[in-house]
């Protein structure tokens, strides 16, 4: 009896254990939750929220609070589904130096802004491996430009913008040699450097151009955030590895109590660069645009850039100490707290864009870092969080003086006062939270209702799906004192930060199809009488159009294997959602979705003879599976005549 | 002869500009509701014109076998306008000439157009919904798909709804005055 006595016990204690472990999902959400994500059918969602996909490439499109996918929106990656980037129209929106590279690592977006406000235009996005900028136009949900930065590698604190999207910035995480010398790498404190790129922006196209590039210190530039208001004219920049290491920098980077907030005065920079002070210097780097009317992307190869360096530009860049590798870099919607959040710190410093200001007046520096002088920690903090969990990444605003941070060690989402730097509420997230995003949170304006958590880490969040899982995001009410957990919802890629803005904002203006009448592609096809097909050498142009439920021409002869044919498939449709799709049998290819009035491309060099089908891939119409037709691809130097209709059957009696 | 009333002579002017509406806005609409068009489709018809969804429409039609609706096939959008022109223009004859049996003259004519109209377009309805292409991908045995000439009808998955439009209602606003008043100075006299 003993025996057992003892075991029993210990199963007891570890029972009594149990109940008092941290909160799990059952005791985080409240009875109400469910009514209020519910989107009814036929009801919309309060808000988009644009995702950045991570290592997928792309931007995801959720609505909120019901956290259905709405849409994918294909940016540095090919996307099979609709042709972006094995189109012949697209193919160039992904062209760099090192021509077309077709996946990228995507990681923050920023909407564009009109005095400090989200103004539902444009929407950036940058690339992480390939450094590279992305603009989405907001009423097509396209990607219309992508700039590539040059002297820089590891774009990530990209692409955050000023209050009246004047710029946006690129920032070098992985410091390299500026151009591409070719020097050992254990000379990285001579001659490696990170850069500080501000693409200006045209208020009116949204055209990027890259105005000027400010060269630091070889050192990771992380996170990024610009003034407002007050501090309207300075751009913030988190930063580590200010040790300077380039290898093992898991501990190498690390040692270092501090390193720093870089702070940019932009307005200075300009005036600098307007006033020859910089230095242009050769430098590659590709401009991808696309042409709505057009609808053609074109890449051009940029050849020089401004390099403005700290020594000749005095009151232009200075350093702030930051405890342990800071990551985010937040301003509130004042503009006059910066928050720096230490990812290996055990309190979260909150800097006064005020006393900065003072401090540099009246020359509270500490020394300088390769000559950028750095001002006091004590002088321009505004004071400490303390205790306020561990390993804070980011930090949103609500609007009504309330601070959120994600804590990825203690995995929850902390609640803190600007005004007393008080912890007010804490949240578990599940798992391992990294961005936070409250809609319009880090603007003036924020529509403090929701708050969602990305989550790194997702383990038993859903039904697993082999070792491979889809990441977890959670959804909060933030409008009451405490927050409510309302929803988990899976996310695709592994989203970084996040945007989202009402959706009245652009509800309104999204395009339903392309009027044909102003298309202006160069292959269009205006009406089936002028489908044609036409060869000049190998190349052959197809002039197809699509409209329910057929393709004309459908018969095509007199193509030869080796021959480069060129179907231009041209959607005559005019009405909304009646896109048509297109594919050719063993092309190793994508397939196109074209959009009604628009016109396509997708190239096919057949390797072998014979008859290979094409068809409509968009299930259209009743009669969609009808819609078909035939290539006919003959022997190399065979001499079959080019034939090509719709709808004309030939005397079998003659064929025979 | 006797002469026309006051109040007979204010309803000239008055139908006059009622049918001077007919260039302003549509004559009649025909509202077609199916699933996969939430917000409907909808064709108006002008005096002189077809207007509104009828390239969709057309694009519909093509499966069961419809002619395509083209303003120019319409004879109609020519003689209509002068017929109503000149009846206005007769309208101002009987206003100089103030005299009662003109009066009941040009409501008759009226009466007639109205009439004539009404036939012209069932006519119209009922072509366009029997003869049929008889090579259409879509044939349902049995099937036609004349519009109703006034109200609610079934067609498939469509539901259609005929009826007046700004234009027609101020049509029929006039044959009702100008019968209310012929009675009206028939009873005076």
């Amino acid at each position: 009896m003993k025996k057992i006595f003892l075991p029993l016990c210990f199963v007891a204690a570890i029972a009594s254990l149990q109940s008092c472990k941290m909160k799990n999902t059952a005791a985080a959400v409240q009875g109400d939750a469910d009514s209020k994500v519910y989107v009814a059918p036929g009801k919309y969602d309060e808000y988009y929220n644009f995702v950045s996909g991570g290592f997928n490439g792309q931007v995801s499109v959720y609505g909120l609070p019901s956290g259905r996918l709405l849409k994918l929106i294909p940016v540095f990656s090919m996307f099979p589904e609709n042709g972006y980037g094995y189109s012949e129209e697209t193919k160039a929106m992904l062209n760099t130096t090192n021509g077309q590279i077709p996946w990228d690592d995507q990681h923050h977006l920023e909407l564009s802004q009109t005095n400090g406000e989200q103004d539902g235009r444009w929407l950036f996005a940058n690339a992480n491996n390939t450094p590279r900028v992305a603009r989405i136009d907001l009423s097509t949900f396209k990607t219309v430009e992508i700039l590539q930065m040059p002297n820089s590698a590891g774009n990530h604190s990209s692409p955050f913008i000023t209050e009246n999207t004047e710029y946006v910035v690129a920032g070098t995480r992985f410091s390299v040699p500026l151009g591409s010398e070719d020097v050992p790498i254990s000379s990285f404190k001579q001659n490696f450097h990170s850069t500080a790129s501000f693409i200006s922006v045209d208020k009116n196209s949204g055209n990027m151009a890259l105005a000027f590039q400010i060269v630091l210190p070889g050192m990771n530039l992380d996170l990024s955030h610009a003034g407002k208001g007050p501090s309207h004219d300075w751009f913030f920049f988190s930063s580590y590895n200010t040790e300077q290491a380039y290898t093992l920098l898991e501990v190498n980077a690390s040692q270092k109590d501090k390193d720093y907030i870089i702070a940019v005065n932009w307005k200075k920079a300009e005036e600098y660069a307007k006033a020859g002070k910089g230095k242009k210097v050769p430098a590659e780097y590709a401009h991808n645009t696309f042409d709505e009317g057009k609808q053609l992307a074109t890449s051009v190869i940029e050849h020089d850039v401004l390099l403005l360096d700290p020594k000749d530009c005095p009151d232009m860049v200075y350093m702030i100490p930051c405890p342990k590798s800071p990551h985010g870099c937040d301003l509130d919607p004042t503009g006059e707290y910066i928050v720096g959040s230490g990812k290996l710190a055990a309190l979260i410093p909150v800097f006064s864009f005020s006393k900065m200001i003072k401090a540099i007046g009246d020359k509270q520096f500490e020394g300088d870092f390769q000559g950028i002088p750095i001002i006091k920690y004590e002088a321009a903090l505004y004071g400490e969080v303390q205790k306020p969990g561990l390993g804070p990444l980011h930090t949103e605003f609500d609007g009504k003086g309330n601070a959120y941070t994600s804590m990825f060690l203690s995995s929850e989402v902390v609640k803190w006062s600007l005004k007393d730097l008080k912890v007010l509420d804490r949240a578990p997230t599940y798992y391992s939270v990294g961005h936070l995003m409250i809609p319009g949170g880090d603007t003036k304006k924020p529509w403090g209702k929701y708050l969602v958590a990305y989550n790194k880490i997702t383990k038993d969040r859903f039904l697993p799906t082999g070792p491979e899982l889809a990441q977890s995001a959670q959804l909060y009410d933030i409008s009451g004192d405490k927050m409510q957990l309302l929803l988990d919802f899976p996310t695709i890629g592994e989203p970084h930060y996040a945007q989202a803005l009402p959706a009245s904002l652009i509800q309104g203006k999204q395009v339903k199809y392309y009027d044909i009448n102003k298309n202006g592609n160069e292959f269009v096809t205006l009406g089936e009488k002028k489908a044609n097909v036409v060869r000049k050498g190998n190349r052959v142009d197809v002039y197809m159009t699509a409209i329910r439920s057929h393709l004309v021409p459908d018969n095509i002869e007199g193509v030869s294997v080796g021959d480069d044919v060129y179907f231009h498939v041209t959607n005559l449709e005019q009405d909304w959602d009646i896109p048509h799709g297109f594919a050719i049998k063993n092309n190793p290819n994508a397939e196109l979705l074209i959009m009604p009035g628009e016109t396509v491309t997708l190239k096919f060099t057949p390797q072998k003879q014979g008859i290979y089908p094409f068809y409509c891939t968009d299930f259209c119409s009743a009669l969609h599976q009808e819609m078909s037709g035939y290539l006919r691809v003959s022997p190399k130097g065979s001499n079959t005549p080019l034939k090509f209709g719709t709808g004309v059957v030939a005397d079998t009696s003659a064929q025979k | 002869m006797k002469k026309l009333t006051k109040p007979g002579r204010i309803s000239i002017v008055i139908a006059m500009l009622f049918l001077g509406t007919l260039w302003l806005f549509p004559m009649w609409r025909i509202d077609l509701r199916a699933p996969q068009y939430p917000g409907g489709l909808s064709m108006q018809i002008w005096l002189n014109d077809v207007k509104g969804d009828v390239p969709i429409i057309n694009g519909l039609n093509h499966y069961i076998g419809m002619n395509e609706i083209k303003k120019e096939d319409f004879r109609e959008f020519i003689f209509l306008p002068i017929t109503m022109l000149l009846f206005i223009l007769l309208g101002i004859v009987v206003l100089i000439l103030k005299r009662k049996l003109y009066y009941y003259i040009w409501t008759v004519l009226f009466i007639c157009i109205a009439a004539f109209s009404f036939y012209d377009f069932y006519m119209w309805e009922y072509n366009y919904g029997h003869h049929l292409d008889p090579h259409a991908p879509i044939q349902v045995p049995g099937m036609s798909y004349q519009p109703p000439l006034f109200g609610y009808k079934k067609l498939l998955n469509f539901e259609v709804l005929s009826q007046p439009d700004v234009g027609g209602w101020f049509y029929i606003g006039t044959g009702v005055l100008l019968v209310a008043i012929t009675i009206y100075e028939w009873k005076k006299k």
